[in-house]
């Protein structure tokens, strides 16, 4: 199979896209099925642990209203018949209406997703721009005193409480030095039909704080596999014939040792940004955020199921799209996953 | 490991004593192991420790709410680190919130501890149909982010001890699976299963009485590293209001507390019990990452 990566034998090349395609549809059907599987949980969740017309009606409702909206539903019909009518109206975009807005749920979640993905987004970026040169100068410098004070703090990183730590944040950096603003997310600017926080300067002061503290769970684990990373690549013959040649040891780190480093750094990121989401929601309550995690803990709190089902759901769809396409793009890059998976 | 199986290699002790070996020799695991004992002494003698019981209304006294750290009280007593907004003494507050937060991530751990290893032996002896789908069921919940799944089962059952430790348990049992069922396919082809099965011995006495001690290190490695991810867990559930009840007031819920005055400059209301679990929470981890080190890595299924 390897002839075909040079692409000069027809034969090989068609049974290696047959390869791929066998692979993207059987990840396609597993994906699929963990969709279907959340949906039956959430489904489930609401319908069967509590009394769904408690949930579903608003509780100034009179008996007639009840015993209508009951009938309008469809709860007097079997369980699995109300699960397949369920089914039929999320996949037409129809997740019931927020009690509370009155509004269509799937509308209220697709209205706040811009302000999350855009924090998420920037999150990312922290931890890899920080964590990068974190993990290389650990890596290049296994049991110094420098990779022990990183390392450590990488531990710090991941034991840091992410709420305490947002509030930290706000405490210093709001409260006693007054530099950035304590919570919501200031004035936005659209741009080529997106609203954004980057294109002025009091967007950006409220995005920096919660954005810090959504990126250091993630910037602790890039600094870890950075520095894995490296330590794996240094001993390699290549590293060695690079310092034969006369590189120097710059051009070898940045060039040649970087390059290696990136595919599993990105790869693992990459599936990352599904639990960045979904952590939003923490960082979202502690900086009066407007995106769906704060969304759904209100939410939560008064008792909006639709919404809730809503967000499950429209996440759970969003980790698994990320997820498949990490898995393509991986397989695209190396070619023994996808024919172990195909096998 | 591949000499003979002698008594002394098979029981635990040998695991252990290498654990203790591992941290002893590490000074920074050290430290960490004993700010982990002393903090889990405090939370079982707390009630004998606290300066008051903060959950006796006839203890606290409202007109002492919200004083800064060393004020004087009512009676003439010092409050080491101020009371919050009922008036409770925050050391008080933070004791018995670590007795809540430690048993609740301890209960969490051992039993998703229990689960996940007897499904990773039973997977990894078996095989077959079994293994298929206890690893499916492993991929699909390490696939779901913990908080998600968390989120997602207290935002349909609502909060509660039991709940809390429910949705714990159920992310953290596949990373002990996942761990022990590594280990136990490398122990099940091993010379000392093969005389056990060759003796007749019963099928559960093989897992658990012989392929169960070997499997050891991961376990204790995994089981350290998940009982302060389970805190730290329940710590943000709380925080957000879906966790534990008010009733059962943890660490999480102290520093949710302080959250509604840190605007108003009174910080010691969640500073405090957020440094406890800070320091709870790291130095766990810190003893985790050096019996990681000591174990043999290739065992923890990565």
């Amino acid at each position: 199979m390897s002839g075909a990566a040079e692409g000069d034998d027809n034969g090989k090349t068609a049974v290696c896209a047959r390869t791929m395609t066998v692979f993207i549809i059987r990840r396609l059907l597993q994906s699929l099925g963990v969709l279907l599987a959340t949906s039956v949980i959430v489904f489930l969740g609401v319908f069967a642990i509590g009394n769904p017309a408690d949930i579903l009606i608003a509780a100034d409702a009179t008996q007639a209203e009840r015993q209508a909206a009951i009938v309008a539903l469809g709860l007097d019909r079997p369980l699995v018949e109300q699960y397949w009518i369920f089914l039929t109206n999320a996949l037409q975009g129809d997740l019931g209406r927020s009690f509370v807005f009155n509004q269509p749920a799937i509308g209220l979640i697709l209205a706040r997703l811009p302000a999350t993905l855009e924090l998420a987004f920037i999150a990312l970026l922290i931890a890899l721009i920080a964590g990068i040169p974190l993990g290389l100068i650990a890596g290049l410098k296994p049991q110094s005193l420098v990779d022990e004070t990183i390392m450590t703090g990488s531990i710090l990183g991941f034991s840091l409480p992410n709420f305490w730590q947002g509030m930290m944040l706000i405490m210093i950096f709001s409260v006693w030095l007054g530099w950035l603003p304590a919570g919501g997310r200031g004035d936005t600017t659209q741009f080529l039909g997106v609203t954004t926080s980057l294109l002025n300067w009091d967007g950006i002061a409220h995005l920096i704080l919660p954005a810090t503290n959504l990126a250091l769970f993630n910037l602790a684990l890039v600094i870890r596999l950075t520095r894995t990373g490296v330590r794996e690549i240094m001993p390699l013959d290549f590293i060695k014939f690079a310092r034969a040649k006369g590189l120097t040891e710059r051009r070898i780190v940045l060039v040649h040792v970087l390059k290696n480093i990136m595919i599993p750094v990105v790869t693992v990121v990459g599936m990352e940004f599904g639990s960045i989401i979904a952590f939003a929601v923490v960082t979202e309550t502690i900086f009066s955020w407007p995106g769906i995690g704060k969304l759904l803990i209100d939410s939560i709190m008064l008792l909006d199921r639709p919404v809730v089902v809503s967000y499950l759901l429209v996440v759970v769809f969003m980790f698994i799209v990320i997820n498949l396409l990490v898995d393509i793009a991986y397989s695209l890059l190396d070619p023994r996953i996808r024919l172990r998976d195909a096998q | 490991m591949n000499a003979l199986p002698t008594r002394w290699r098979l029981s635990p002790d040998s695991t252990l004593s290498r654990a203790i070996d591992g941290i002893i020799t590490s000074p920074k695991a050290a430290i960490g192991a004993v700010v982990t004992i002393l903090l889990v002494l405090v939370a079982v003698f707390g009630p004998w420790l606290a300066p008051q019981n903060p959950y006796d209304l006839g203890a606290i006294d409202f007109f002492d709410a919200r004083l800064p750290p060393l004020s004087p009280s009512m009676n003439g007593s010092i409050y080491l680190l101020g009371t919050d907004g009922q008036g409770r003494d925050m050391l008080s507050a933070m004791i018995y919130g670590l007795r809540t937060s430690i048993a609740v991530g301890l209960l969490a751990g051992i039993v998703a501890l229990v689960v996940g290893t007897a499904l990773g032996l039973v997977a990894a002896y078996v095989g077959g149909r079994v293994d298929a789908l206890v690893m499916r069921l492993v991929d699909l919940m390490l696939g779901l982010p913990a908080i998600l799944v968390a989120l997602m089962l207290l935002a349909l059952l609502g909060q509660g001890v039991w709940k809390v430790i429910l949705a714990l348990v159920l992310v953290q049992w596949a990373q002990f699976a996942r761990a022990v069922r590594a280990a136990a396919l490398v122990e099940r082809n091993k010379e000392y299963v093969e005389a056990a099965v060759s003796l007749g011995l019963s099928r559960p006495r093989i897992l658990f009485g012989h392929m169960l001690p070997n499997c050891l290190p991961p376990i204790i490695v995994v089981g350290t590293l998940q009982v302060a991810s389970a805190i730290s867990a329940e710590a943000t559930l709380s925080f957000l209001g879906i966790g534990l009840p008010i009733t059962e007031p943890s660490l999480g819920l102290l520093i949710a507390n302080g959250y509604k005055v840190l605007l108003s400059g009174q910080y010691w209301i969640s500073v405090y019990p957020g440094l406890l679990l800070l320091v709870l929470v790291f130095s766990i981890n810190v003893v985790g990452d050096r019996l990681r080190e000591v174990f043999n890595p290739r065992f923890l299924g990565r």
